[in-house]
């Protein structure tokens, strides 16, 4: 097989075709880790097997604490193991919202309990997420926090946002936002345009995003403090941010797998599964997304990973919260959907999954190099899985992808030195904070 | 919920929505509509065609004319029926749709009508029962039985649907009348203009294969003007769609002058009289409005009669040699 133990302990081989973008590997090599450390990087002959460096997605609701019955930090984290993921952040939008160094603290302290992968806190920019009053930010950073953001809601002052951006600069953690207008986006439902016009879906339009997109590369601009833009979906908003990036500005963004792969077509069937926020859109944006993360302009993948439970998801498209999870299947449906029709290249997609969103939040990117922490993803390409709803490892099963055959699997990972995936079972261990 | 005993049932058919329909579906049921009209001409209504079957009718927005046509459509087949609304039952004590649905599934009922303020609930119910479901209105969705019998009202009235031109004016954001029927006019070689204020005609629209006006002189060319409902209730609260009713009036209510000699006058009712449709049309020779609720009895008859019946298209002999059956 293409990975052994030699008996030497704790020590693990791996063979394939290492793809490690950043470092411009694409070579069959041979790596020996050995007390979570790759000790050894040497030529090896060909095999199926790839090897990459681990995931680290930088959006994802672990729902804790308050809707446990949804997710924990240990289904969660288990799910991100699966998916390849060798650290995450988790949302602050939990009940209580992550806003004091206190909840925080009792979050940092489960994790090291709970978490099988690396796991990050975001904590809150507004208190409650109100959008009214600033957090603590100092004291949020001394406690751990991995960012700020309101996700789930937008800050709607921008006098507040230009406030968060200056004295977030005391911690030097990043700002990341999620960019909706709410009174273009009020009642919307589904992407403004034909579908949405058909079904008598209230209409969330492209401009609920872009004008916020807008006028928060603008309040960046004039502080010169870096953002992040979370889940982008229009084309108009991916045109503003590359055109403020060319200006200078430090604005990095993500893109979820499901707005890669699917348009508002989707919505047709009415099934609750197709429903987030932001909505899928046309065509047109779907692919103004895809070129934006193949150059670069977008450079991480988010899944923004959202359990829900069943009993939520299972009323009329219209009743439905918005979300659906991601961190189990992110990897095989680009690989299916993007990579395997040729329009995403393999190398491309592993650097957006990993040193991209790594980067963009400033953590320790994933390296195959020898005295480096080994965080690295086993991926068998040959295999074919069908998604189920008793698939999942996370609490929910509101996959947008249930009843697809998708391609490619993870079948192999290793966070922070430990092997926390492997032979289709999770490997349970204890495990730290992510490492900045 | 059928037990292994049956034989195979084959594949359920439901009428969630236009888009569901064909050219020759909805033509069978107009021709099966056509012929049961015969039947409400005599001294007995009642069909034995449906002897044996159950028609649950779940309501959970208010309804008189949609309600009391499927119930009376259903008994007129001699179907057994039962009609559930929303208040007042348990969905007061906080049932989901899907475990109402489910109650009634036990029942084993072959066709279930729901009616739900949110789009979907049809489809979930489709999901989650074995019974043929039909979309009596889900939101600003769909309402498939209107736009058949407005059909079955035009055809009878004007002796045609093919090159017919129907302006829907007024309220199309939120109306599922006018999604609908603008499909169903494609279906059978009509064709629509929607007619509206910019802000009550949403984006796209013309995608379903219509006209778009703002302008109310555009009516004049239509052989029906179809006038639709200001929909209020769907409005949110301070969302200003137009500035005032007067407003609306003024600029888009069917007055006698915007009448033409020869044209024929719909809605969907209810009416808000003195709003989008003045009285003296609402009370003219032009108006069809209660032709339009005698043909949703026989649409509806038509439309249970098309799904429990026919399998494979039957032909119309059929449903007009029904009293022997």
């Amino acid at each position: 097989m293409l990975v052994l133990r030699d008996g030497r302990g704790d020590s693990l081989i791996l063979e394939g075709r290492v793809v490690a973008p950043t470092q411009r590997i694409d070579e069959f090599l041979k790596l020996t880790i050995a007390e979570g450390l790759l000790t050894r990087i040497e030529p090896s002959g060909s095999s199926r097997a790839v090897i990459a460096p681990a995931f680290v997605d930088p959006h994802v609701h672990l729902r804790t604490p308050g809707r446990e019955d949804e997710e924990t930090i240990r289904s969660g984290t288990e799910a991100a193991a699966a998916g390849g993921y060798c650290a995450i952040l988790a949302m602050p939008n939990t009940d209580p919202v992550v806003d004091t160094a206190a909840v925080l603290g009792a979050l940092v302290e489960r994790a090291r309990a709970e978490a099988v992968v690396p796991t990050g806190f975001m904590a809150a920019i507004s208190k409650g997420q109100r959008g009214e009053e600033l957090t603590e930010m100092a004291e949020l950073a001394a406690a751990g926090a991995s960012a700020f953001t309101d996700d789930g809601r937008p800050v709607v002052s921008a006098g507040l946002l230009r406030r968060a951006l200056q004295y977030s600069g005391l911690t030097g953690l990043p700002l990341a936002l999620h960019c909706e207008e709410p009174e273009l986006s009020r009642d919307g439902q589904a992407h403004e345009g034909v579908v949405s016009a058909e079904l008598g879906l209230g209409a969330y339009p492209s401009a609920a995003e872009s004008v916020m997109v807008g006028r928060d590369l603008a309040i960046a601009a004039n502080e010169d403090r870096p953002i992040h833009l979370m889940h982008l979906s229009a084309r108009e908003s991916v045109d503003l941010l590359r055109r403020a990036q060319a200006e200078g500005v430090r604005a990095s963004a993500e893109v979820t797998p499901h707005h890669l792969c699917r348009t508002d077509e989707a919505v047709r069937s009415l099934d609750p599964n197709v429903k987030m926020n932001p909505p899928l859109r046309s065509e047109d944006d779907r692919l103004a997304l895809l070129g934006a993360l193949r150059d670069g302009t977008i450079g991480a993948v988010a899944t923004d990973h959202a359990p829900h439970a069943r009993q939520e998801k299972d009323v009329p498209f219209e009743e439905a919260p918005f979300g659906v999870i991601g961190l189990e299947t992110a990897f095989s449906a680009l690989y299916t959907h993007l990579v395997l029709p040729g329009a995403l290249r393999l190398e491309t997609l592993l650097e957006r999954m990993s040193a991209g969103p790594a980067r963009a939040f400033g953590l320790v990117e994933p390296r195959i190099e020898v005295g480096a922490r080994a965080n690295v993803v086993v991926l068998d390409l040959d295999a074919e899985w069908p998604v189920t709803e008793d698939g999942f490892r996370s609490l929910s099963a509101n996959s947008w992808l249930l009843g697809e055959t998708l391609h490619g699997r993870v079948v192999r990972t290793i966070a922070d030195g430990r092997e926390v995936f492997a032979g289709g079972q999770v490997l349970h261990s204890h495990t730290q904070q992510v490492e900045r | 919920m059928r037990s292994e005993l049956h034989p195979p049932a084959p594949p359920r058919r439901h009428l969630l929505s236009v888009r569901d329909l064909t050219r020759e579906d909805v033509e069978r049921i107009l021709d099966t509509a056509r012929a049961l009209a015969g039947s409400l001409d005599r001294e007995v209504k009642k069909l034995p065609t449906l002897r044996g079957r159950t028609v649950v009718n779940l309501f959970y927005e208010s309804s008189t004319r949609t309600l009391a046509s499927f119930e009376l459509a259903a008994k007129r087949l001699s179907a057994d029926t039962m009609s559930l609304r929303a208040a007042g039952s348990s969905v007061d004590k906080g049932e989901s749709l899907k475990d109402t649905a489910l109650t009634l599934a036990a029942y084993d009922p072959d066709v279930i009508v729901v009616r739900h303020p949110a789009i979907g609930a049809p489809q979930l119910v489709a999901r989650c029962t074995e019974a043929h479901v039909v979309n009596a209105g889900d939101g600003k969705h769909q309402h498939p039985t209107q736009a058949l019998l407005d059909l079955h009202t035009m055809a009878e009235r004007l002796g045609r649907l093919e090159g017919l031109q129907v302006a829907i004016v007024g309220d199309i954001l939120h109306s599922r009348v006018a999604r609908s029927l603008v499909q169903a006019l494609g279906l059978v070689g009509a064709r629509a203009t929607l007619v509206g204020p910019p802000t009550l005609l949403p984006r796209g629209i013309e995608s379903l294969g219509c006209d778009v006006s703002t302008d109310i002189a555009t009516i004049a060319d239509a052989d029906v003007v179809y006038v639709l409902r200001m929909q209020r209730e769907r409005m949110a609260p301070g969302a200003s769609f137009v500035p005032s009713l007067r407003e609306y009036t003024a600029l888009y209510g069917i007055t006698p002058e915007r009448v033409r000699s020869g044209q024929v006058v719909m809605h969907p009712g209810p009416m808000n009289r003195g709003v989008e449709i003045d009285p003296r049309v609402a009370d003219s020779g032009a108006a069809l409005v209660t032709h339009q609720v005698r043909s949703g009895l026989v649409v509806r008859m038509a439309v249970l009669y098309d799904l429990l019946t026919v399998s494979s298209p039957a032909p119309v002999a059929v449903a007009a040699g029904m009293e022997t059956a």
